[in-house]
């Protein structure tokens, strides 16, 4: 079976970067990617009634949204030659990179520098930060 | 949605102005409403001398209800109780279901319109009246609550209205509608429907919207003078906060309160557990005075069944089962099977009545704070209490009430909402003109001291438990199937807890 590799993918110049390192990589190795784009979510939020009422919907939308970003982007790779696919979830960032690479029993997650300094990162708790720490497979942050 | 913002502000200043012209404009409404409102109030709570105290039989109604429905599903709320927590945790949450509403999300959102003046204020005056034994009775209505809320969930989840945009509808109008007259009873569905609807909307602006802003005006003035005697000034402030949350959709405003609502609920809680250790030598005691002050109390007027009266009312305000406020809140959940959301539900008048209130009557017990007689009653007894060990806690119990008050603000404008568009239908402009009616009744709740307006609102949400539960009486089978379906697919594997 190929190699998969995780490519963690939100549509800005950073995560773009990450796309063409994996996609190079990929012509030579024949890996498969798989670009995911995780919108961020907590089932702890809170939420007033109304908000209850309109989520069903608002999910909807937001995975359309969603789906138009990253569905060219992995058209563009089949297109070179390369075998992607895509996924768009709703969850924790660094979790559910993680979980979908258990799943995928991928073997490597390629991210994007989100480029903040250092002590931004330190007290936002940037996502290579958390990924680094908890990434079940070897992680590759693309500069 | 800017000129409808604009629009709803240059209709309050002529509200204020009204509302400025205090005593006068009181006085008229009062004589205006009384003779209109005063025989509805007298005749919901209608009360019947018993044991030498007077009963309101509506409470009976509550506590009967309670009881027949803790017995048709077999004590549910202690059998199920485990099975609740394991929902709500997300053990039964499919991750496919991702960015759906969460089992937590609706009991949160659910909580955030029950806990609030009820836990605080309601507690205060049950003690004050009814004494310690209050309590116990409390705890007792709150235990049996559980079953109503059960009920009344599952059926707002099942009976539900789906649109094709995807949002939902449900609460009593709808199963009472649809159920009944699936048993070939539609027009005795119908009316109580509109019934329901029509208390609903009159219980919104009153006891979930005038009451409040009331309430927190009367604590926001006591710790800044500079309010006093300006409660249209008050009013307009939070009549703004309320119409940019539920008019210009400034949602930010409702998420910053419900993450503070939350916190401010684990403060009030933090802060009575540790007045409770505190004085943890004082808690035998107490217990003692709970069980004697429940059978036979001293210094309480009308004896054990005053205690009794003054519990069950206040626990059955505090947690509105069988009211049916909740299963509207409850219909949005996104869920394979209705009878989990009664599993969820079941969670509320515990927390709000059995955990909360008790916190709040155990402080106000330990710390001697109970003087009978002496005036001292409500949000300025529980007040005391906390003060008594921490000084300056009637700062945060006064900006807590106001939040809290808030928080029932926005869930009770969706309540009267929904009943509404029920009665007039959906459309932007019947839902504006909700809207707007319920922020103008913001600013008069918090510069009038309306009596009468006041009573006639309690009556009101009271008076939704009249059709509610006649309804769930009649649906009780239809919820006994349900949950016997889901019992089965739970021991035949067919719903499995999800691997983590």
């Amino acid at each position: 079976m190929a190699d998969v590799n995780i490519v963690g993918f939100d549509g800005s110049g950073h995560s773009g970067r990450a796309v063409d390192y994996a996609r190079d990589r990929a012509k030579n190795s024949g890996a498969h990617l798989h670009l995911v784009l995780v919108l961020e979510w907590s089932p702890y939020s809170f939420h007033t009634p109304d908000e209850l009422a309109e989520r069903h919907k608002r999910r909807e939308q937001e995975l359309d949204r969603a789906y138009k970003i990253v569905q060219p982007v992995t058209d563009d790779l089949n297109k070179a030659g390369v075998n992607a696919t895509c996924e768009v979830r709703h969850g924790h960032v660094a979790d559910s990179l993680c979980d979908i690479a258990k799943e995928k029993s991928a073997n490597q997650i390629v991210i994007g520098r989100t480029g903040d300094s250092a002590i931004a990162q330190r007290i936002l708790g940037g996502l290579v930060l958390t990924l680094a720490q908890m990434a079940p497979v070897p992680l590759t942050i693309v500069p | 949605m800017l000129k409808r913002i604009l629009w709803a502000g240059a209709s309050l200043p002529l509200m204020t102005t009204l509302a400025h012209a205090e005593g006068g404009i009181d006085q008229m409404i009062s004589d205006f409403v009384g003779p209109i409102v005063n025989p509805i109030v007298s005749t919901v709570f209608y009360s019947v001398p018993m044991f030498g105290a007077n009963v309101p039989l509506i409470v009976g109604w509550l506590v009967i209800a309670a009881c027949v429905f803790t017995v048709y599903f077999g004590f549910i709320q202690f059998r199920g109780f485990k099975h609740s927590i394991e929902i709500v945790r997300g053990d039964y949450f499919d991750p496919k279901n991702a960015g759906e509403v969460t089992p937590f999300q609706a009991l949160a959102t659910a909580l955030s319109g029950t806990v609030g003046l009820g836990n605080i204020a309601g507690v205060g005056v049950a003690v004050y009246i009814g004494g310690p034994g209050a309590t116990f009775w409390m705890i007792l209505a709150g235990l049996l609550g559980m079953a109503a809320k059960f009920t009344e969930c599952i059926l707002g989840v099942h009976y539900r209205n789906e649109y094709e945009d995807g949002t939902v509808s449900g609460g009593p109008m709808y199963y009472l509608s649809k159920g009944l007259s699936e048993q070939g009873k539609a027009s005795l569905g119908k009316f109580l429907a509109i019934f329901f609807s029509i208390c609903c909307v009159f219980g919104a602006l009153g006891g979930g919207n005038m009451f409040q802003a009331n309430q927190s005006f009367v604590q926001i003035s006591s710790i800044l003078p500079f309010f006093e005697g300006k409660g249209w000034l008050f009013g307009l402030i939070m009549a703004a906060v309320v119409g940019f949350v539920i008019i210009g959709g400034i949602k930010s405003i409702a998420r910053v309160t419900e993450k503070v609502v939350p916190g401010m609920a684990i403060l009030y809680v933090g802060t009575a557990l540790i007045i409770i250790l505190l004085n943890i030598t004082a808690i035998p005691e107490a217990i003692g005075a709970i069980f004697t002050g429940a059978f036979a109390p001293t210094a309480v007027a009308g004896g054990a069944v005053g205690a009794l009266i003054q519990g069950f009312k206040r626990a059955a305000f505090s947690n509105e089962a069988g009211i049916g406020s909740a299963s509207i809140a409850h219909s949005a959940v996104q869920t394979n099977h209705p009878a989990t959301e009664g599993y969820v539900a079941l969670l509320e008048p515990f927390i709000d009545t059995v955990v909360i209130c008790t916190m709040t009557s155990l402080v106000i017990i330990i710390t001697g704070s109970w003087a009978p007689g002496s005036g001292v009653t409500g949000i300025a007894l529980t007040s005391q209490a906390f003060e008594s060990s921490f000084s300056g806690f009637g700062y945060i119990l006064a900006i807590a009430a106001v939040l809290f008050a808030f928080s029932t603000m926005i869930s009770w404008s969706y309540y009267g909402l929904k009943a509404w568009t029920y009665m007039f239908g959906e459309g932007k402009t019947k839902e504006l003109t909700f809207k707007l009616i319920f922020c103008i009744f913001v600013i008069i709740g918090s510069s009038m001291s309306l009596g009468p307006v006041i009573d006639f609102s309690d009556a009101m949400i009271f008076a939704m438990a009249i059709a509610n539960i006649i309804g769930l009486y009649f649906l009780m089978p239809k919820v006994k199937e349900l949950v016997k379906d889901y019992q089965a697919k739970l021991a035949s594997g067919e719903i499995t807890k999800v691997e983590k």
